[in-house]
């Protein structure tokens, strides 16, 4: 058996509610099929107050041992470093001083979601708390670990980043890790897993025809391509959000809406605003992240200069007015 | 007497801790703690006042759709304008698949698993009980997360994904329903549909939402012994759930599902004695003097509110607000909304046994039973070829209030534009009524109330009644503090 224990601090829950939309099959049936005991869940397990409590303490004795340690949530380390903010209920400690004890416990420890990874939502404006992400403060290594921390098994902090994390994101990876199938090469530079962010959101986006011919929407919900002017993130942003639907079909671009890059440190304090491109003389800051600059300038101003009237009309409605191909009026 | 703190509660959404006094081997006053505090009123501070629509759903993950909608409501009405009548379906629509996903969740992962404890392992329904509700293998978990899962792809095609979405905008949704997307939607409600009335009710929802009093209702359990909701029943009987965790009715809805000037459940207040009255937002005052929060005034209207940790404050003892209305605490949830909706069995439940545990759970139930119906009509008025949003300017200089019904009750957000940026934002959650701690004048809570007069028996402070009364509120602790 693989047993984790999962714990939520500064967050919302909604990484947790999402496991739950895990479907073909159910969380419990996947976590079943590769061995993955969870000791004990905030949504799913029956030990409550003292029963928990014991529970954990069990687990600084050694006497149970724990494979992976889930955090949902950013570290509250505030005020002025005490983690009042986060006291765990029944325990008169702060989450802070638990997740250091047990971080020392478990063999793996796993960041469910930016705000755990990075520090995410709860450390937006001027992070009224001091949150901050496990092993990351924002783009900075560091956060409540440190930057050389190692787990037992000699992993850095596993950073599951998403904000929630697609279901899929967090099964997999503690799947893996059950059946001994996940190794260092598996992470990317921000030790997140590579399963999912070697893709970019814009892979199997619906809107990449509009993309190619940078036929842009003007306003959120027309189907146009959102990089020019509404924000859109997903040419940088990684993710495989566009192959791999979320809730059966959907996915932030198909919803309507600009990716706002949710698995990288620091979205949370967009430039300008979540649904507006920042441009300099016109031109979007922050292109495709490999792509020269020259370039992509020539080629836009060249695919614009050649896009098709039916994108051009297509690219500003709410839905396509415009149809591929040749229709004959119907009277 | 002792004092003993209990924590934390899970199958909660969020942390909790309950301190309680145990007399005689009876709870004689609670203290309910919410111990986070992640600051979003401070965080939106100066902000664009539409970013406030991708902080607010990650307020929480189990209302996001709840928060997004109160906050582009606000945003509406400081705008001056009303979302087109297509976004106000969709909306609807996606609002009520997450309250009724919650409902369910409460229902099967949440509640029901305190039941196949075993502490209840002499009951002669315990054997049942614990192979279809023990925490993480009872039988009903696999079948009703497939259930939830396949329910919420309403939201993978109407909101682009759940949780947090940016679909509902102040103007309607983003997204557009054609007629063949109808189609879709209908057959995922039908499968929805077909899920409660085989294995929740063993019933059709139309008949469920027609039981007129407790007498029916008891028939009805009878008769459908093999379902969900007859079983839950059983042992509500057989436990007297109807006693426990009893208060006084003071209920409060915000009226829920509103299309242009018609509220599917209507707003109002329900007071014991006094019946209904209407609703007036001025009266709803939120009080700070037990919090750990620092303020000019004790007590603010939300718009006049201001939210400043202090864990210092000495009589402090909770991060939440205590939010009161007309200077009185108030309960929230699917009980005051079917109580304001006049539904017999619900009314003829509060007039003779007020509010209690069972209660609480009958009107989750049936909330069940009578949305899906309309979520069915709210998909078959879609108007494809018409607009689901339109565009207004946001103006400089404005004030907006936005007020919803979520699974757990009434939620309302507050804003001030100043400058074009967000000068101040208030949000009063369903659980900050429902687990406020006392206010200036020494009035406990709703659940401080709740908890009074539980007989603990041998089990002290770890007695299964208290975590029945706790969990029957379906408490989500992250909204309450924010």
């Amino acid at each position: 058996m693989f047993n984790v224990l999962w714990l939520q601090s500064g967050g919302c829950g909604g990484c947790s509610i999402s496991l739950l939309n895990a479907e073909s099959p159910d969380v419990m049936t996947r976590f079943k099929s590769a061995g993955v005991n969870l000791l004990w869940h905030p949504s799913l397990s029956e030990a409550s107050a003292d029963e928990f409590v014991q529970l954990l303490e069990t687990i600084l004795s050694g006497e149970i041992h724990l494979d992976a340690l889930c955090l949902e949530g950013s570290v509250m380390r505030g005020p002025n470093g005490t983690g009042r903010f986060h006291m765990l209920a029944g325990t008169g400690k702060s989450m802070m001083s638990w997740l250091q004890a047990l971080s020392e416990k478990a063999d793996y420890t796993l960041a469910m979601g930016s705000c755990a990874a990075f520090g995410g939502v709860t450390a937006a404006g001027n992070n009224p708390t001091d949150a901050c992400g496990l092993q990351y403060e924002g783009k900075q290594a560091g956060g409540l670990l440190g930057e050389e921390w190692r787990s037992p098994a000699n992993f850095p902090v596993i950073n599951v980043a998403g904000c929630p994390t697609h279901p899929d994101w967090v099964t997999n990876v503690l799947m893996q890790l059950a059946l001994g199938d996940f190794h260092l090469q598996d992470l990317d530079e921000l030790n997140r897993p590579r399963a999912y962010t070697d893709h970019l959101v814009h892979h199997g986006c619906a809107r990449n025809e509009y993309y190619e011919y940078k036929a842009s929407a003007e306003t959120l919900g027309d189907i146009g391509c959102m990089m020019e002017h509404k924000g859109c993130l997903g040419t940088q942003a990684r993710a495989d959000c566009n192959i791999r639907p979320w809730n059966g079909s959907g996915s932030c671009l198909t919803g309507g809406y600009p990716c706002i890059n949710c698995t990288a440190p620091e979205f949370e304090q967009p430039k300008l605003s979540f649904t507006e491109t920042p441009k300099i003389a016109g031109i979007p800051v922050g292109l495709p992240s490999d792509m020269p600059k020259a370039w992509f300038v020539a080629l836009a101003s060249l695919s614009k200069a050649a896009t098709p009237k039916r994108l051009k009309e297509n690219a500003t409605a709410t839905h396509i007015i415009s149809p591929p191909g040749k229709h004959k009026e119907r009277s | 007497m002792t004092r003993k703190i209990i924590g934390p509660f899970n199958r909660v959404e969020g942390d909790l801790e309950v301190e309680v006094e145990i007399s005689e081997g009876k709870v004689t006053k609670a203290w309910v703690n919410s111990p986070l505090y992640r600051g979003f009123e401070q965080i939106m501070q100066g902000k664009e006042p539409l970013d406030a629509l991708v902080y607010t759903p990650r307020i929480c993950g189990i209302c996001s759709v709840a928060q997004s909608l109160a906050c582009a409501k606000a945003l509406a009405n400081a705008q001056g304008i009303k979302a087109a009548e297509n976004g106000q379906l969709a909306s609807n629509i996606i609002l009520a698949c997450e309250n009724l996903a919650d409902h369910l969740s409460h229902f099967y992962l949440f509640f029901m698993p305190d039941f196949a404890r075993d502490e209840y392992q002499y009951k002669p329904w315990y054997e049942e009980v614990a192979l279809r509700f023990r925490a993480q293998i009872g039988t009903a978990t696999n079948t009703m997360l497939k259930a939830r899962a396949e329910f919420i792809h309403i939201t993978g095609i109407l909101a682009g994904k759940w949780p947090h979405t940016l679909s509902i905008q102040p103007g309607g949704t983003t997204t557009t329903v054609s007629s063949a997307e109808k189609a879709t939607l209908l057959s995922i409600l039908m499968g929805f549909r077909q899920f409660l009335e085989t294995e929740l009710f063993a019933a059709q929802l139309e008949a469920v939402s027609e039981l007129n009093s407790e007498d029916e209702l008891k028939a009805w359990a009878q008769e459908h012994r093999q379902s969900d909701f007859a079983q839950f029943l059983h042992i509500a009987d057989d436990l007297q759930l109807s006693t426990l965790g009893a208060i006084s009715a003071h209920f409060m809805s915000f009226g829920a599902y509103r299309f242009e000037d018609e509220f599917l459940f209507p707003q109002g207040i329900w007071e014991n004695n006094r019946g209904l009255s209407q609703l007036n937002t001025q009266l709803i005052q939120e009080d700070i003097s037990h919090s750990w929060m620092l303020a000019q005034n004790e007590t603010a209207h939300p718009f006049q509110g201001t939210t400043q940790p202090d864990p210092e404050q000495s009589k402090g003892y909770s991060w939440c607000k205590a939010p009161r209305y007309d200077d009185q605490v108030m309960e929230v949830g699917a009980l005051a909304r079917q109580t304001m909706a006049q539904h017999s069995l619900i009314l003829d439940l509060v007039n003779t046994q007020q509010s209690n545990v069972m209660n609480r759970i009958v009107a989750r139930m049936l909330e069940l039973a009578r949305i899906v119906p309309e979520m069915e009509n709210w998909c078959k008025q879609i108007k494809p070829n018409e607009p689901f949003s339109h565009q207004e300017p946001m103006p400089k200089e404005a004030e907006g209030y936005g007020l919803v019904e979520a699974a757990r009750g009434s939620l309302g957000h507050w804003l001030r534009i100043e400058n074009g940026r967000l000068k101040n934002y208030q949000i009063i959650a369903p659980t900050t009524w429902n687990f406020s701690p006392r206010d200036k004048n020494d009035r406990a809570g709703a659940l401080e109330q709740a908890l009074l007069n539980t007989a603990v028996g041998e089990g002290g402070n770890n007695s299964v009644a208290i975590q029945h009364i706790v969990r029957s509120f379906d408490p989500c602790m992250v909204c309450t503090v924010h």
